[in-house]
């Protein structure tokens, strides 16, 4: 078993702050929109050094949306920023039309995802966003494990063309994927090798993934893991190519289980190899307000719930 | 008459209540409360006519509504101490299993509460709706509603004002806390509005200043005209001019505020500034 070192926790947020201040020295087409949350996307940085290229929209985000599909018209790169639920419920109508359906190169950067927002409450932790997302055609769906891999993906996403839904968080988490890593949109990460089961995990999940391993390893199951930072376009090569030697899969998402990673994962399983799968994500539910680990303790997300998932799934095979 | 000493002890406690929430859970938002705590404590206090109890529907008496949900510290202790729920419940503010979410809602039954808020924008639509469903069922009472200045960027507000003015709800009084600031600055920085009154009246409303928004007798005196301005065939808005942090001095007149939390010391120099009056929970 690889060991994972958590070279100091930080929030994937800053990862995307990071990356903007990098793409801001680097790509002069990027441009950065925000609605009267600079603080929380962490964008202060890159608005220092580019104020002409950073455009407040105040507290309208379906304005936002709007502003960033046109000034693609004319070659800019706008990044938009805002809270997951702002980024994706609150401007659906928007998104679709406007950027999805005319394939417009917005990249729509959420912060704040799932029930580790904490204290907020429900009203700000949106659990659908995945799904709502990745039903656009067209639209392409990450959702970063740590501040290194936020930062990498920020940074890829000025090279790709076409629309992006990037998913990050709140709370300040392990950061334990490589400083200098490429990001391949689309392309999935073996981060363990096992034999008995496949755990593929998302965001913030990839770590509990990781410390759920330990756990399994202890009880003498073996596991491969896979870190999907891309929901969509799914790697379903590497996905299929790992359950035909382990039999079995579980899938783990800050999401619900209708429309999240879970779903996307069955799907090209029951096309192709349908095994036994169960799922670590909220079971159709809005949150609540409480610590980040108080929640994900509460609605099942975290090592734990993993570990009883695999064996549940192994049993079952 | 009001009892205007008694309305303002009301409010010190209330003070102590919001910033106590806060300080507890290390996390919310005590400017935009602290602002609003004289104008809430009046509607509930003094203004609106209100039955025993609570049930949703509100038929036969005045309703609230809340869009700018994270003013959450202030709307509780008002409910609490107008008798919705214990004030021992303040206690859970923001904890896991509470009934006292970070942003007000219904899903947890809290009395008191009509509708979820916290996403900004959407008060005033619902407000007009229920306004709506007063007049079909013959029920001369009064819809308030209150919304941040920042949150009139949103869209979905001028919807509602271009609506309610159209199809002549003239049972609602909504009130817009100009506190003049939000999250990343002041609201002329972040978005310059222009003349909201002047807004307000182009699409048709009636439009009060108060200009004295933290001071009990002004907002009385100006929300009782309000009340006669009412019933006229068009809605009528109240912008309230408010001080955020109002009452605390180190977190007045500014949106540094907005959404932090006061740690010991800051706590102890709230609380000192603000004695206790009605009992602390
Ligand atoms: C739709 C939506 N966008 C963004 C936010 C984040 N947010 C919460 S409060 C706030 C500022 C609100 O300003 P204002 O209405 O003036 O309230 P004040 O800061 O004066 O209390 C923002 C941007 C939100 N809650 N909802
Ligand atoms: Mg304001």
């Amino acid at each position: 078993m690889k060991t994972y070192e958590n070279t100091g926790s930080k929030d994937t947020r800053s990862g995307f702050g990071a990356g903007m201040t990098e793409l801001g020295r680097t790509n002069p087409n990027v441009v950065s929109l925000c609605a009267d949350l600079i603080g929380s996307l962490k964008i202060q940085t890159f608005i220092d050094e580019n104020p002409e290229r950073f455009f407040q929209i105040g507290i309208a985000e379906a304005n936002m949306m709007g502003i960033a599909a046109g000034l693609t018209i004319g070659g800019k790169i706008p990044f938009t920023g805002t809270f997951a639920n702002f980024s994706t419920g609150r401007v659906y109508d928007q998104i679709r039309q406007s950027i999805a359906y005319s394939d417009k190169n917005v990249k729509i950067c959420a912060s704040h995802a799932g029930l580790t927002l904490g204290e907020d409450g429900a009203t700000h932790q949106i659990l659908e966003d995945i799904g709502l997302m990745k039903m656009l055609p067209g639209m392409t769906v990450i959702n970063t494990c740590d501040y290194n891999q936020t930062k990498a993906a920020t940074i890829a996403l000025a090279d790709h063309v076409g629309p992006v839904y990037l998913r990050f968080g709140r709370p300040v988490v392990a950061n334990f994927t490589p400083e200098d890593q490429k990001f391949e949109i689309g392309k999935a990460v073996q981060l363990q090798e096992g034999n008995d089961v496949t755990i593929v995990a998302t965001g913030h999940l990839v770590w509990e993934a990781l410390e759920a391993c330990k756990v399994l390893n202890e009880k003498g199951i073996t596991a491969d893991v896979i870190n999907i930072h891309t929901i969509k376009p799914l790697d379903a090569e590497a996905i299929i190519k790992s359950v035909k030697k382990t039999g079995c899969v579980v899938t783990a998402e800050e999401h619900n289980f209708l429309g999240g990673l879970g779903e996307s994962v069955a799907r090209e399983l029951s096309l192709t190899h349908p095994v036994p799968q169960e799922y670590v994500a909220t079971a159709d539910t809005f949150g609540e307000s409480g610590t980040p680990a108080q929640l994900m303790e509460k609605y099942g997300l975290n090592a734990d719930a993993i570990v009883k998932a695999v064996e549940k799934v192994v049993a079952r095979k | 008459m009001a009892d205007i000493e008694k309305l303002e002890a009301f409010v010190t406690q209330v003070r102590r209540d919001i910033v106590r929430q806060v300080h507890k859970v290390s996390s919310g938002h005590p400017g935009g409360s602290l602002g609003c705590a004289e104008f809430i404590s009046v509607l509930y206090q003094e203004l609106m006519e209100r039955k025993e109890g609570f049930d949703m529907d509100g038929i036969g008496e005045d309703l609230f509504f809340l869009s700018n949900g994270h003013i959450s510290p202030v709307f509780y202790s008002v409910l609490a101490r107008s008798g919705y729920f214990p004030v021992e419940e303040l206690n859970t503010f923001r904890l896991l299993n509470s009934r006292l979410q970070g942003h007000p809602t219904t899903h947890e039954g809290l009395p008191g509460v009509r509708i979820a808020s916290g996403s900004l924008g959407q008060g005033l639509s619902v407000a007009v709706g229920a306004a709506q469903a007063k007049k079909l069922n013959k029920d001369n009472h009064t819809i308030y509603t209150l919304m941040g200045d920042g949150e009139l960027q949103e869209g979905q507000n001028w919807e509602a004002i271009m609506y309610a003015s159209a199809k002549k709800v003239d049972n609602i009084i909504a009130t817009v806390d100009l506190n003049g600031q939000q999250i990343d600055g002041s609201t002329d920085h972040v978005l310059n509005m222009g003349s909201v009154r002047a807004k307000f009246e182009a699409f048709g409303w009636i439009v009060l200043d108060i200009e004295q928004g933290n001071d009990v007798e002004a907002i009385v005196k100006g929300m009782n005209q309000a009340k006669d301005l009412s019933g006229n065939g068009k809605p009528v808005c109240v912008l309230l001019h408010t001080i955020m942090g109002n009452g605390v001095d180190f977190m007045m007149g500014t949106h540094a505020w907005h959404g932090k939390a006061p740690n010991d010391e800051q706590l102890a120099s709230a609380l000192a500034q603000n004695p206790e009056t009605l009992g602390d929970y």
